[in-house]
């Protein structure tokens, strides 16, 4: 049920370095079941940001939704600055979220980076309602940047790396992989790409990979956010990040 | 109040269209509205082939408006006419297909197939992508070429031919004048203006292209002047664009000279953009004492002229 909606602030709160956790509350909160899917969030009052902000859904409580974002430009800025009560105009669910209602009973693994962590969080909630084991491997820049960890060891194992060691293992997500050798069935991924790209490289089992891309419209109309599908399995030769995902298969689509 | 305009090939209901590359082949927008409440449907660019397009990143924020980089990506023609524009065939709203190519052959196939497919009422003969190496601008700044060009696609064409063109020439005049001449039915104006942002982190352009297309609000004074000036120096009628976000844009655009008015960059922020626009237009003709469409084309320099009739010779 795609819609536009005005949805209220409920909390808007700082939760690690730069990084903002927003509770948002609606009509359209009750559709939003499907981890992975976004929200496209518009930024400004006015014209002076003439694009929206895809936001990946982090979390539904009740009637609540919750979005995390990084303040790195003017529009998060404004964002950060929005008090409770303020109304925020989206499009959502927009977008193709995890395939996970088939996965009972089995041993996943989850792996995010930075801002990639939090639609990771939603479905990790969910596989383990279907009685899944949780095995989460997080990586952030540094010490101060990390957030969510309570939650996800509330429903599992939970590893982190940081790129320069000031928490958990120095290095990236894959190092504590390889370390590991965790005994997993099948894994999903949300992160920068080099990332992606990294996780794709070392994992030999099934996995589901969530991209990020500069949108437009975030609905397929403007073929802005596209990726480069794997030809071997698909001669459409580009996927739309929005549309068709932004949640592929590991195997469906190449990363440059 | 009469919304309606009549232009070559396009009996419109209504002056508002979304423009090309901005609504896909309508299918994402029709699940946010009836699309019968449009006045026509312009498609995204077809080329002869299959085109990917630009790689990302292919879309870039500005201050009041955005870059695009897409490249025109599209199935190519006949996968357009055979898997998309039948989707469009169950609204009864004209289809105004904008027509891409490198060469002149490949403009002359892509016209003559979507013209032949008897299921567009017009064709927008895009001279002004700026974002593709060959084709496109080429023939959007020079006036012999688009001339030329709109020649052999008229010949070919058995409906009407719009041609679109490029802001990015010193005189946009003579394009108008020069594809007029040629035979152009009507005109499309104003493509995107070539522009770059560079993240100030990296040091390097955020677009893969480098250089984008400009469009949104920030490119509205511009499209007003261009179609100001041309309106007055052509007979034919113009689709206006360029940064339309509010009823009050239409009006200035139907005031400047055009004669229908698209919207771009909008939809990307508002999907329900259009049908609100629709909707808003008869109150706001009429607090300014307009009662049809027709009246508004043109009246800023018409005015002008029965008001001051010294100031032309």
């Amino acid at each position: 049920m795609l819609t536009k909606e005005d949805l209220i602030i409920v909390e808007n709160k700082q939760i690690a370095k730069d990084t903002y956790e927003m509770k948002l509350t609606g009509e359209v909160v009750q559709f939003m079941t499907e981890p992975g899917q976004f929200l496209h969030v518009q930024v400004g009052d006015g014209w002076e940001h003439a694009l929206r902000r895809p936001l990946s859904i982090a979390n539904v409580e009740r009637d609540n939704v919750s979005v995390v974002y990084k303040v790195i430009g003017f529009g998060t800025e404004w964002l950060a600055k929005q008090p409770e009560g303020q109304k925020i105009n989206v499009l959502a669910p927009l977008g193709n979220g995890f395939p996970y209602k088939d996965v009972k009973n089995q041993h996943v693994l989850l792996i995010g980076g930075g801002v990639g962590v939090p639609p990771l969080y939603y479905l990790a909630r969910k596989l383990k309602d279907q009685g899944n084991t949780i095995t989460t491997v997080l990586g952030f820049q540094s010490k101060d940047a990390i957030f969510y960890e309570e939650k996800f060891q509330e429903l599992g194992h939970c590893h982190i790396a940081t790129d320069d060691g000031s928490y958990g293992t120095k290095g990236f997500v894959t190092d504590v992989v390889k370390q590991n050798a965790f005994s997993v069935e099948k894994y999903f991924s949300c992160g920068p790409t080099p990332m992606l790209k990294a996780v794709i490289q070392s994992m030999s089992i099934p996995g589901y990979i969530s991209l990020e891309e500069r949108m437009g419209c975030g609905v397929g109309a403007c073929f802005a956010c596209v990726c480069e599908a794997n030809n071997d399995i698909d001669v459409k030769g580009y996927r739309k990040i929005c549309q068709d995902g932004p949640v592929f298969s590991a195997k469906e689509v190449v990363l440059s | 109040m009469n919304l309606s305009v009549h232009l070559p090939g396009l009996s419109l209901q209504n002056p508002i269209l979304p423009a090309s590359g901005c609504f896909g082949f309508g299918r994402e927008y029709s699940q946010f509205y009836d699309l019968n409440k449009l006045g026509a449907i312009t498609i995204k660019a077809a080329t002869g082939e299959t085109r990917f397009g630009n790689t990302t990143p292919r879309v870039a924020e500005t201050s009041s408006g955005m870059l695009n980089a897409i490249g025109l990506q599209n199935p190519g023609v006949e996968k357009i006419i055979s898997d998309e524009i039948p989707f469009l065939e169950q609204y009864s709203t004209p289809i105004l297909a904008n027509v891409a190519g490198s060469t002149e052959e490949e403009y002359e196939y892509v016209a003559k197939t979507l013209s032949d497919s008897g299921k567009v009422s017009a064709l927008e003969l895009n001279i002004s992508c700026p974002n593709v190496k060959e084709g496109g601008i080429q023939f959007g700044t020079d006036p012999t070429l688009a001339a030329s060009l709109t020649k052999k696609v008229k010949d070919i064409s058995d409906v009407p031919v719009y041609v679109k063109l490029s802001p990015n020439t010193s005189d946009i005049k003579e394009m108008a004048i020069a594809v007029e001449a040629a035979g152009a039915d009507g005109l499309s104006m104003i493509n995107t203006l070539v522009g770059m942002k560079i993240d100030i982190g990296t040091g390097e352009p955020i677009l893969s292209n480098h250089t984008g297309g400009l469009s949104g609000p920030a490119i509205k004074p511009i499209a007003i002047r261009m179609i100001y000036e041309v309106s007055q120096v052509v007979n034919i009628p113009i689709i206006g664009m360029g940064g339309v976000t509010c009823k009050e844009d239409v009006l200035e655009f139907l005031l400047a000279g055009a004669s229908a008015v698209a919207v771009g960059t909008a939809n990307f922020r508002n999907p329900l953009i259009c049908p609100e626009l629709i909707d808003a237009l008869p109150e706001l003709l009429d607090q300014y004492a307009y009662s049809s469409i027709e009246e508004c084309i043109g009246r800023s320099w018409k005015n002008a002229r029965e008001s001051a009739p010294f100031s032309r010779s």
